[in-house]
């Protein structure tokens, strides 16, 4: 097997390593692996060498395709600059997102203060999903009459919500 | 209010009054906050920082705690006066740096202070002098509270508030101590402590944040994390444990007080001595002799009524203060000469250091014991 870099040598550093959950796999010689740094740990990435020697353009291009629907940044605005573009972002890059969260903080989920506004939306929210449920089942009891007047309360709690 | 009462105002935590403040100098809170949808203020472009800015501001402005506060878009300080600033910690290093589209609210006393387009939209900041995380938790809390219902805050049902950096996500809070810590410096603890500090997963710090050195013996310490725990217990878990390190602190100035007082004497009279009579003193200098001396007069080899003047110099000696102060921009030689002067005029009428009377103390405390915390 021949070198990933300079594609004569014969292979003797074989490496793995995971990335955001996707696997990648680069073949070196001795002394392409001592140039690029691989065998000092902690100074190397693998993203990073591959990323320099074409085989990185796949990654590339998964990277950069997502983009964020609200604001327009990319994974690879991310990997730069460690930072965001909006709060839709979350979404967007949901998945990776994750296992970093999980590395950095002590949770996976936010425990602590909610907002006003949030905490009378899941309110809402919540009463919202019982009255559909009492409907449902007035309409399989053939009850027209609750049914009517459960489709006017959801009606109100419609309006509420959106305002 | 104008810039010229912000310099005249010592601010209260400069006064130095709160809670164990013989080590805690201040305790702060900020909380990161942010509209949703909106870019960030580090992505958006200038017209979109703008419009966020100007939708924000008022609502800040309109806070019954910023009453007569100082509000001022970032482009219209001078160099000196964001330096200043960071000085007495109400904006950042980052927030200094900004230009257009940026904007700081605090209020009189100093206590609060709003960033508006930091790296987010939002960071809100108390604080106090002494070990007070919870009331400046209480001052933070109330104010983000009021400004929910007026702003479309991102907030999301299983990560919390959404902040531009991931580090920040879930409370978006980040509590923080000042702690002067000369006993565990002059007893070589200091490392130690650093170390096990961090491995409870909080984080210790030089004077200005992240990356910044620590001088005068002054540290920062802070939580780390900001998903899966409440905000009250983090700050009640970074209480518990500045507490242990104020014990720690004062064991380690015992100690130094029973077994080495020649070296202590050594370093508090070494410090005034230069202090007194030097010409020519670069802060980090100044800083760390201050820091002797404010120990001196923990341990009582100064008066009392000494410890103002020294708690004063310690932000007045600071390269911004002293130009600003001066009223003109000075090259590092000339600001080290004029640091020099004005210390050399506050202690001309000081006491000498009464070493005896640190001896005399000693002896009237019962022994430690000093295995009592291990």
């Amino acid at each position: 097997m021949l070198c990933d870099v300079c594609k004569c040598n014969d292979a003797s550093v074989f490496l793995t390593q995971i990335l955001e959950g996707k696997m990648q796999k680069v073949n070196l010689c001795d002394a392409c692996s001592k140039e690029k740094g691989v065998q000092d740990p902690t100074g190397f990435a693998l993203a990073d060498l591959l990323l320099g020697i074409g085989a990185a353009e796949e990654i590339e291009k998964g990277a950069t395709s997502q983009k964020c629907p609200v604001c327009g940044f990319t994974q690879a605005d991310f990997k730069k600059t460690g930072r965001l573009g909006c709060s839709a972002c979350y979404q967007t890059f949901g998945e990776g997102l994750d296992s970093l969260l999980k590395a950095m903080h002590k949770g996976t989920e936010h425990v602590g203060k909610l907002p006003e506004r949030a905490a009378r939306q899941m309110q809402l929210s919540d009463k919202m999903r019982v009255l559909n449920d009492s409907l449902r089942k007035a309409v399989a009891e053939e009850n027209y009459e609750t049914a009517a007047s459960l489709r006017d309360q959801i009606k109100r709690l419609e309006h509420e919500m959106a305002s | 209010m104008k810039f010229s009462q912000v310099m005249t105002n010592s601010g209260e935590w400069l006064r130095g009054e709160g809670p164990h403040h013989q080590v805690v100098v201040s305790s702060r809170v900020r909380l990161a906050r942010n509209l949703r949808d909106r870019a960030f203020p580090g992505w958006a472009k200038k017209a979109e920082r703008t419009q966020v800015l100007e939708q924000i501001r008022p609502h800040v402005e309109g806070l019954s705690e910023m009453q007569d506060s100082f509000s001022e878009l970032l482009q219209d300080l001078s160099a000196l006066e964001k330096q200043v600033l960071v000085e007495r910690h109400l904006i950042s290093r980052e927030h200094a740096a900004k230009g257009v589209g940026s904007a700081v609210i605090m209020n009189r006393r100093q206590t609060l202070s709003i960033m508006i387009n930091e790296e987010d939209h939002l960071r809100m900041q108390s604080i106090r002098s002494g070990l007070q995380l919870k009331n400046a938790f209480k001052l933070v809390d109330k104010v983000d509270s009021t400004l929910e219902h007026k702003l479309d805050i991102a907030y999301d049902q299983r990560l919390g508030y959404l902040t531009a950096c991931p580090t920040n996500v879930g409370t978006g809070m980040r509590a923080s101590a000042m702690l002067h810590l000369p006993g565990l410096v002059l007893s070589d603890l200091i490392n130690q402590v650093i170390q096990a500090v961090n491995k409870i997963g909080l984080a210790v710090r030089g004077l200005y944040g992240e990356g910044t050195e620590a001088m005068g013996n002054l540290f920062q310490i802070s939580n780390q994390t900001t998903l899966g725990e409440k905000e009250e217990e983090i700050i009640s878990r970074l209480t518990k444990v500045i507490e242990t390190i104020i014990e720690k602190e004062h064991d380690a100035r015992q100690m130094l007080t029973q077994k080495k007082p020649d070296t202590l004497s050594d370093q508090i009279g070494r410090a005034y001595g230069v202090l007194t009579y030097a010409h020519a003193m670069t802060s980090k200098e100044a800083l760390n002799l201050l820091s002797i001396m404010k120990l001196g007069v923990d341990l009582g080899a100064f008066p009392e009524e000494r410890r103002l003047p020294i708690d004063e110099l310690f932000i007045e000696t600071q390269p911004a203060h002293l130009q600003k102060a001066s009223q003109q921009k000075l090259n590092a030689e000339e600001r080290d000469y004029l640091r020099a002067e004005i210390i050399r005029a506050r202690l001309k009428l000081f006491p000498k250091p009464d070493m005896d009377k640190v001896a005399r103390e000693r002896e009237d405390q019962p022994p430690s014991d000093s295995n009592h915390h291990e």
